[in-house]
């Protein structure tokens, strides 16, 4: 279960964007969580990934509670979410070629040894070929990148996902064949899925459930 | 001809990048489409298409490493050939209005929306005088429904649908016949998506029918579907299927493989994506560039397939007239 209860988080402790939002993802599930532009779904998707720690509330990773957070989460709960975000030039080191961008979080868990296998197994998966796979950011068009950073979300394997508005910059295609390499991954390993967006028809065809932003805060501002 | 003399006629335009060490990249080729006046154009396709090389190209903003041939006429002007001197003072602003794909990052950050209206009225309109020019600034918000009591704000301080509504004022003060629009919903939510794509259909529609013509480039089919008169798709560098909007959202749907696969993948049709990548720009097939994704592909289809009926391709889908079939099972 991946379970957020009351949290209230946002950047100025006295106007939080978040207040009071309570949701819960069930192992295997897909829920889509839908609310306006601007309205805190994204903080709330971050909270959920361990990446921003919430003023108030608890988050649960399958029972536990989340107590520390970005790098000072444990590593063990760090490694059971993956995140996709919005925009992927913002979320891909320019530095790096897509091989060592997709296999940046072997390497920071020291287990390095495992990227050419689990590479070649992802960037198969999404759709990249070996030419793209030299390249860096600058050098692939949106929809490339958005695939490698995917692969990168999978590479170790979560047991949640969280995709913040994954689809938001991308054509029509390029979003079908990222939301059938979720699933399939999801399938194959009974991952649970939250996926934030505003897209209201995307988000009922992917997902098994969506909450709406006024139900999750309880109608509170 | 009873068509109106339309607004921009592209006729073979071609954009080549002169890449280091020798490599040309073919990032448009053989482009012709017009706009007509009250006419919107969507320009549709997957992202690194070359859709918005070809409005950094018609509006002269293309790097010095780019080669374009071909005409681009906009009323006796071609904006191919023209020299920089025209483009900045006859054509930016003033016969083509361009509504930015990103207007928080189009906007001047350190100045305020009244500034820079009040600023582009001074130079598009040719207003003098402090308090005309900020009448005719107010004037300008308005006619964009940009809510004068935000006049005074940076842009940082506006929402996603404001900014872009600021940005759709300053493209219009210039009354330009010509709009471009560079993905001008990327990145906001479908409520927003429709308010903008209404906003730029009213510019277009004008009461006395003499309207401005709309070229929208964008990737999001919704919004094309919303606005669009005709849509052209582009793949790889190339339109290859030029179609009326009605007949290519509903029935008999896009005639081009390529377009087909586009609507197949939306969420509410049947979700699947089209198979492979895009091929490089760089490194184009000698025939048709589709061919490698395609379901209908033959032997044919090695050479560049010929524009007929407006698709360029060696085994469209039939047209209206034989339809029938092919569409129930669709």
């Amino acid at each position: 279960m991946l379970e957020l209860r009351a949290v209230t988080a946002g950047y100025d402790p006295k106007a939080p964007v978040v207040r009071n939002a309570s949701l819960a993802v069930a192992p295997g599930e897909a829920v889509g969580l839908l609310g306006p532009s601007g309205c805190g779904k994204s903080t709330l998707a971050r909270v959920a990934a361990l990446l921003h720690r919430p003023d108030s509330g608890t988050l649960l990773l399958d029972g536990t509670p989340v107590r520390r957070w970005r790098h000072r989460a444990p590593r063990e709960q760090r490694t059971a979410v993956g995140v996709v975000f919005q925009q992927p030039r913002l979320s891909a080191d320019p530095r790096l070629r897509l091989t060592d961008l997709i296999a940046e979080p072997l390497r920071a868990t020291g287990r390095r040894e495992e990227a050419p296998g689990r590479v070649a197994e992802l960037a198969a998966a999404v759709g990249l070929t070996p030419d793209l796979l030299g390249r860096r950011p600058h050098e692939v068009s949106d929809g490339q990148l958005q695939r490698a950073c995917l692969a990168r979300a999978l590479v170790l394997r979560p047991r949640w996902l969280v995709c913040d508005e994954m689809t938001a910059m991308l054509d029509a295609s390029t979003t079908a064949a990222l939301v059938a390499v979720v699933e399939e991954y999801r399938a194959a390993t009974g991952a649970g899925l939250l996926a934030v967006g505003h897209d209201h028809t995307l988000l009922r065809r992917w997902c098994d459930r969506t909450a709406h932003w006024e139900d999750v805060t309880g109608g509170t501002p | 001809m009873t068509e109106p003399t339309p607004v921009l006629s592209v006729r073979g335009l071609s954009v080549r990048f002169l890449m280091p060490g020798g490599r040309r990249v073919a990032a448009v080729t053989d482009v012709h489409f017009d706009v007509a006046p009250g006419e919107c154009l969507a320009l549709i396709g997957e992202s690194g298409c070359g859709k918005s090389v070809l409005a950094s190209a018609l509006l002269g903003l293309l790097p010095a490493n780019a080669q374009s041939a071909g005409e681009a006429r906009l009323g006796d002007l071609d904006l191919i050939s023209a020299d920089e001197r025209t483009l900045s003072r006859k054509v930016r602003g003033r016969l083509i209005g361009l509504v930015p794909q990103s207007p928080a990052a189009h906007l001047t950050p350190v100045r305020t929306i009244r500034s820079q209206t009040e600023e582009t009225v001074a130079a598009l309109a040719g207003i003098r005088g402090r308090a005309a020019v900020r009448d005719a600034a107010r004037a300008a918000a308005e006619r964009a429904a940009f809510p004068a009591g935000h006049l005074d704000r940076h842009p940082h301080e506006l929402s996603g649908g404001l900014a872009q509504r600021a940005a759709t004022a300053l493209a219009l003060v210039g009354d330009a016949p010509l709009l471009l629009a560079d993905e001008p919903t990327t990145g906001l939510d479908r409520d927003l998506v429709d308010r903008t794509v209404d906003e730029l259909r009213r510019h277009v529609d004008t009461a006395d029918g003499t309207g401005r013509g709309l070229l929208m480039i964008t990737h999001d089919l919704a919004a094309a579907e919303r606005i669009a008169d005709r849509v052209a798709v582009m793949y790889a560098g190339r339109i290859v299927e030029l179609a009326d909007a009605a007949s290519f959202f509903g029935s008999p749907g896009p005639r081009h493989p390529y377009g087909r696969g586009l609507l197949r993948a939306l969420p509410d049709r049947a979700f699947t994506p089209i198979p492979g990548l895009p091929p490089e720009l760089g490194a184009l097939p000698e025939g048709c560039a589709f061919a490698p994704r395609c379901d209908r592909a033959t032997d044919a289809c090695a050479a560049l397939p010929p524009v007929t009926g407006g698709v360029a391709c060696h085994h469209p889908v039939p047209g209206s007239d034989v339809r029938a079939a092919e569409d129930v099972h669709a």
